[in-house]
């Protein structure tokens, strides 16, 4: 099942970098002539190609979250990961931090950190002993999703008015930013992650029926759980620093594959990365389309479009859900 | 007869509430054992401490040849199987995917191997749940999906199978065939057989070796018809109960008198 989802990945990326305001033809772009090759090259693909990265990288951390928690509706902003990320970027923002260093802005890398060390607080308040009890994570992870929020509000009210605007464009998340570093930046990162993930995805199949019983089955299950939940918040953080908080990814593309595919994290995990892309590439390439040349946060369009989805297959699929 | 299990002076506890108060026993292989006792006696933890669910006890457990606290899950789950009391599964997994699950530990590679294929098929051909196997697990009958599990837990190919009262959700033509099929298993592939149950009529017919537990210690331990005493199951259970031969001679029967 796997292969049909590559498939339709790659006929989504290969035509989305062709939409746009601008009319361009592949003729101009293959000759390279001026703005058509511009456009492509340095708008249009890198756009596109970190979409997929965004999109296939929530996705997956969302089917994680989802295994670990052993619950359908656990998406990457559950346990704290995005607020956290979004806290360090507005920290950055407010501090006045709008410079480029090695090629990364230091907003994302203060974003990066606020997830990393989001991560590592929810990790140690939820722990007892070896254990990461599923109950305890998410408690933690809801708790200091709160305590972020608050600080967000406090260092947004601490402002002033052009902070105040570039803060509020961050947390509506956007790939407009994405340029080819950005590209090169996250796609070994991510790629590393997805063949890891796929290597111990076998395992997360059993916990679905409880802990004890993947234990019975030979598994590891605290390791397992330690591993897969720093995974997705690894993959969540990373793609977050440089596009902010997109909601609904993580929550509508496992959830549906589960339904047409089936919930074997073998072919769950690759399908729910290329579903991912495809997702947010469709998404984005309608935000910067629709209202042409306004742009509209892609979020906007992931909730519009995913929700009414969401709620058709609910009401047709209902009962094989849960 | 070699032992399955050798436990020497086993104790447990949940936080500070002592559970198990120093279990000594051997479990052969090839035993058929139904545990007994009241509830919060301890029947559980033993089971999971054999299963190598609770690693944190104190004394001393053999499996085979091995320390059971030094064995990995992977180690003791490509030798015993559990059967819980009952499987609630979060996502819509298939029951046939239910039962592949048990070849988890025995698999090499990444993908479902022929021989994977070939002993779930004949562990659901065993529990008559093949025709199950496309349906979703979480809309199966209680019933449907206890003898599934059975099945994954067959598809691990165990030495030893551990099941928690796993008849409990059954109606009684359910719970006759659950046991059928352990029998089968214990008599013909010598599968050696530990369930917890609170069912006693049913373990006395079926069991040939019978331990009553009781605030964390063997009480009695021997066969059903050893064990079922009336001054026993006063000791054990608190209540005055008469005992008698099945019509069939399949073992003893009680009565509780109310």
């Amino acid at each position: 099942m796997v292969g049909p989802c590559l498939l339709l990945f790659l006929i989504v990326v290969a035509i989305a970098p062709w939409i746009g305001l601008v009319g361009i033809t592949w003729e101009r772009v293959l000759a390279g002539a001026s703005p058509d090759w511009e456009i492509f090259v340095i708008a249009r693909l890198p756009r596109v190609l970190f979409g997929a990265l965004v999109g296939g990288s929530l996705a997956v951390a969302g089917v994680l979250f989802q295994a670990i928690l052993r619950n359908s509706l656990a998406d990457p902003f559950t346990l704290g990961i995005s607020t956290g990320s979004s806290f360090g970027a507005v920290l950055a923002i407010w501090l006045g931090w709008n410079v480029v260093l090695l090629g990364v802005p230091v907003i994302s890398v203060a974003a990066f950190v606020g997830a990393a060390l989001t991560m590592l607080l929810v990790f140690f308040v939820a722990r007892t002993g070896n254990a990461l009890p599923a109950f305890t994570l998410l408690l933690a992870g809801v708790t200091l999703n709160f305590v972020f929020g608050a600080l967000i509000v406090f260092v947004h009210y601490a402002s002033n008015f052009a902070q105040s605007y570039q803060m509020v464009q961050w947390m509506m998340g956007g790939l407009d930013t994405a340029d080819m570093g950005t590209v090169r930046g996250t796609a070994p990162f991510v790629g590393l992650a997805l063949l890891a993930l796929v290597w111990i995805s076998p395992r997360l199949n059993p916990l679905a029926a409880g802990e004890d019983w993947a234990t019975t089955r030979g598994v590891d299950v605290d390791r397992l759980k330690t591993v897969s939940y720093f995974a997705g918040s690894l993959l969540t953080g990373a793609v977050t620093a440089f596009c902010g908080p997109i909601g609904f990814v993580g929550l509508i593309v496992p959830h549906t594959l589960r339904l047409i595919i089936g919930p074997d994290h073998r072919t769950l995990i690759p399908a729910s990365f290329l579903i991912g892309a495809v997702f947010l590439i469709v998404c984005d390439t309608a935000a910067r389309t629709m209202f042409a040349p306004t742009e509209i946060p892609v979020g906007v369009i992931t909730a519009l479009l995913g929700g009414p989805f969401f709620i058709v297959l609910l009401k047709r699929k209902r009962g094989e859900l849960w | 007869m070699t032992a399955a299990y050798r436990v020497k002076d086993l104790q447990f506890s949940y936080s500070r509430t002592p559970v198990l108060q120093g279990i000594s026993t051997e479990i052969g292989r090839g035993e058929f054992v139904a545990v007994i006792g009241p509830n919060g006696a301890g029947k559980s933890t033993f089971l999971k401490v054999l299963a190598g669910l609770l690693r944190r006890y104190k004394g001393d457990v053999q499996f085979g040849e091995n320390n059971l606290a030094r064995m990995s899950a992977q180690e003791l789950a490509r030798q015993v199987a559990f059967v819980p009391q009952e499987t609630h599964v979060v996502f819509p997994f298939s029951a046939g995917e239910i039962v592949l699950m048990g070849r988890l530990p025995h698999r090499e590679g990444f993908f479902d191997s022929p021989a994977d294929l070939e002993g779930a098929n004949a562990a659901m051909e065993l529990t008559d749940t093949a025709a199950l196997s496309r349906k979703t697990f979480s809309e199966l009958s209680g019933g449907e999906r206890q003898r599934v599990v059975l099945a994954s837990a067959l598809a691990q190919d165990p030495e030893v199978l551990l099941l928690d009262e796993p008849t409990v959700y059954l109606d009684l033509k359910h719970q006759m065939q659950f046991y059928d099929i352990l029998e089968r298993l214990n008599l013909e592939r010598q599968m050696t057989i530990i369930s917890v149950t609170h069912d006693i009529n049913l373990a006395a017919r079926y069991a040939r070796r019978m331990i009553a537990v009781r605030d964390g210690r063997f009480a009695a331990d021997g066969s059903p018809e050893a064990v079922l005493t009336p001054q026993h199951l006063y000791e054990i259970f608190e209540i005055a109960a008469s005992v008698f031969q099945r019509p069939d001679g399949r073992g003893n029967y009680i009565v509780p008198a109310s």
